[in-house]
């Protein structure tokens, strides 16, 4: 069973959230990097690219925020603080080893909401600079939230049916033996293609895209800016982070303590997702609307079909 | 320490209600269709916080959930179809003004003097262990059936109104026949093609 975290780990969350997303940010900028301009010719040159992502916040922190006319600043800063506030909003429910900052009876569903937060973030902050380039990057987003929501759902409403609870601490203590990834495969695969796309980033990035320069983020610039982009890496922190417990058998595993499987299976997946990202081109969504309705529905119904069927015959 | 923790409770409810009622008003305040619609959002949002904190877990955050999506899509249709959504000129969303006000203030007041007046029963027993499966069954324990089917009439209906009102259907797609190898669409792209 989940111990209740000590109260201080409600400030330990955000801190600890941020330098995995640091790390991540890093190891994503070393492999752009080697990508780019070929690989890095030292442990110097390695350790400049990786530690790009913080001299870019660094230089965002002391830039002028960009003003637009008629902005609706009121509505375009609350979507830009919305992002990284739902990343550590959905981060709560997240069990480090077998502790939790809060694991209450529905925390699957408060992950969710916290998520779809997200939703009207990325539409907010596009909408508030009164810019149409950025409009378009928020309302492609609405139109990718319709496409992952149903198949991401049915995902994690079928590692909630094969613990048969919502609460987080018992999904992960269901894990005990089997994986859920092990005999919920499709459920998983689709768990961590939601996971992209909630985090609105890589092949699933089209609402900050380049051809619509930048997108949600194209009239961002300074603080607004940091906190938007690194919001979008908490949220892809968070995200990956929950897979986990979901389907990776939380802290469960030979050997180490639940915290340090905790972190491996995170790194595991950021760095799955890192690099897969690299192998995927950008999805135009009406593309990945038709797989998903067509085909990722279906599935994940089929496979919460099948373990319905193995949970009633326990 | 319990009899705290409720008044903390109760003053938290009074807040909640509050700010409910107060984004409620600027929805008709506001002159931006993207501001009155999350104007309404945080109303609901606070509702759905009033019912987390009456120990309604699962229901408190469904709605937080449902309604942000709903506010979401929600807005691109307000922009999409009232006049002026960025709120760059006046406009109002209230018919019949005085009308409407009086109608409000004495169903407020009739609603409030019943709050007072009525004779709350006081508890009896212990509040039970999951209150949402209690109110579930005491909203519509007999009639799960009814309630079932009427989702599924529901769930036809969207379907049916989506069918019909597509602009291109299957045989504008595949032809005729529905034999044609490639859906015929104005932007290429997709499953299968």
């Amino acid at each position: 069973m989940p111990d209740a975290a000590p109260l201080w780990a409600a400030v330990v969350l955000p801190v600890a959230l941020v330098v995995a997303a640091v790390v991540t940010a890093g190891f994503d900028a070393v492999l752009s990097g080697s990508a780019e301009r070929g690989p890095a010719g030292g442990v110097r040159e390695a350790g400049l690219r990786a530690t790009a992502p913080l001299r870019e916040a660094l230089r965002l922190l002391v830039q002028q925020p960009r003003r637009t006319t008629a902005a609706d600043r009121l509505l375009g800063r609350l979507g830009v603080v919305l992002v990284p506030v739902a990343a550590v909003l959905a981060g709560a429910v997240l069990p480090w080893g077998f502790c939790a900052v809060s694991d209450p009876s529905v925390g699957i569903v408060w992950f969710n909401a916290m998520e779809a937060l997200a939703w009207a973030a990325v539409w907010l902050a596009g909408w508030g600079p009164n810019s149409a380039l950025s409009l378009i990057g928020g309302y492609r987003f609405l139109a990718q939230g319709l496409a992952y929501e149903l198949p991401h759902m049915f995902a994690i409403t079928t590692a909630a049916l094969g613990a048969e609870s919502l609460r987080v601490g018992d999904v992960v203590a269901a894990q005990d033996g089997l994986w859920f990834a092990v005999w919920m495969p499709a459920a998983f695969v689709v768990y961590l293609l939601s996971a992209l796309a909630m985090a609105f980033w890589g092949p699933f990035g089209h609402p900050l895209s380049r051809d619509a320069a930048g997108g949600a983020e194209a009239e961002l610039a300074g603080v607004d800016r940091l906190v938007f982009l690194g919001g979008r890496w908490l949220l892809l922190v968070v995200t990956a982070g929950f897979s986990v417990p979901l389907f990776l058998g939380g802290g469960h595993g030979p050997l180490l303590p639940g915290w340090a499987w905790t972190l491996l299976k995170t790194a595991a997946v950021l760095a799955l997702l890192v690099a897969g990202r690299r192998a995927l081109p950008v999805l135009r969504m009406e593309r990945y609307m038709e797989l998903a309705w067509m085909v990722l529905v279906p599935l994940t119904l089929l496979q919460a079909l099948f373990v319905a069927v193995v949970v009633l015959n326990r | 320490m319990r009899a705290l923790l409720n008044d903390v409770i109760f003053w938290v409810l009074a807040l909640l209600a509050l700010l409910a009622v107060a984004s409620g008003v600027m929805v008709f305040r506001f002159e931006s269709m993207a501001r009155a619609t999350y104007a309404l959002l945080t109303s609901l949002l606070c509702v759905g916080g009033e019912v987390l904190l009456l120990g309604l877990d699962y229901l408190g955050v469904v709605i937080v959930l449902m309604m942000t999506i709903e506010m979401a899509i929600m807005a691109v249709f307000m922009v999409m179809y009232m006049m002026n959504p960025a709120g760059l000129m006046p406009m109002t969303m209230v018919h019949n003004k005085q009308g409407a006000a009086a109608i409000c203030a004495v169903v407020f007041a009739v609603l409030a003097a019943g709050i007072l007046l009525a004779p709350w029963p006081s508890r009896r027993g212990r509040p039970s262990d999951d209150p949402t499966l209690d109110l579930g069954l005491s909203l519509m324990g007999p009639q799960m059936l009814t309630m079932m089917t009427l989702g599924l009439a529901l769930f036809a209906t969207i379907v049916a109104t989506v069918v019909l009102a597509t602009r291109r259907g299957r045989y504008d797609r595949f032809g005729d026949d529905l034999k044609a190898r490639r859906a015929d669409d104005p932007v290429q792209g997709g499953r299968g093609r």
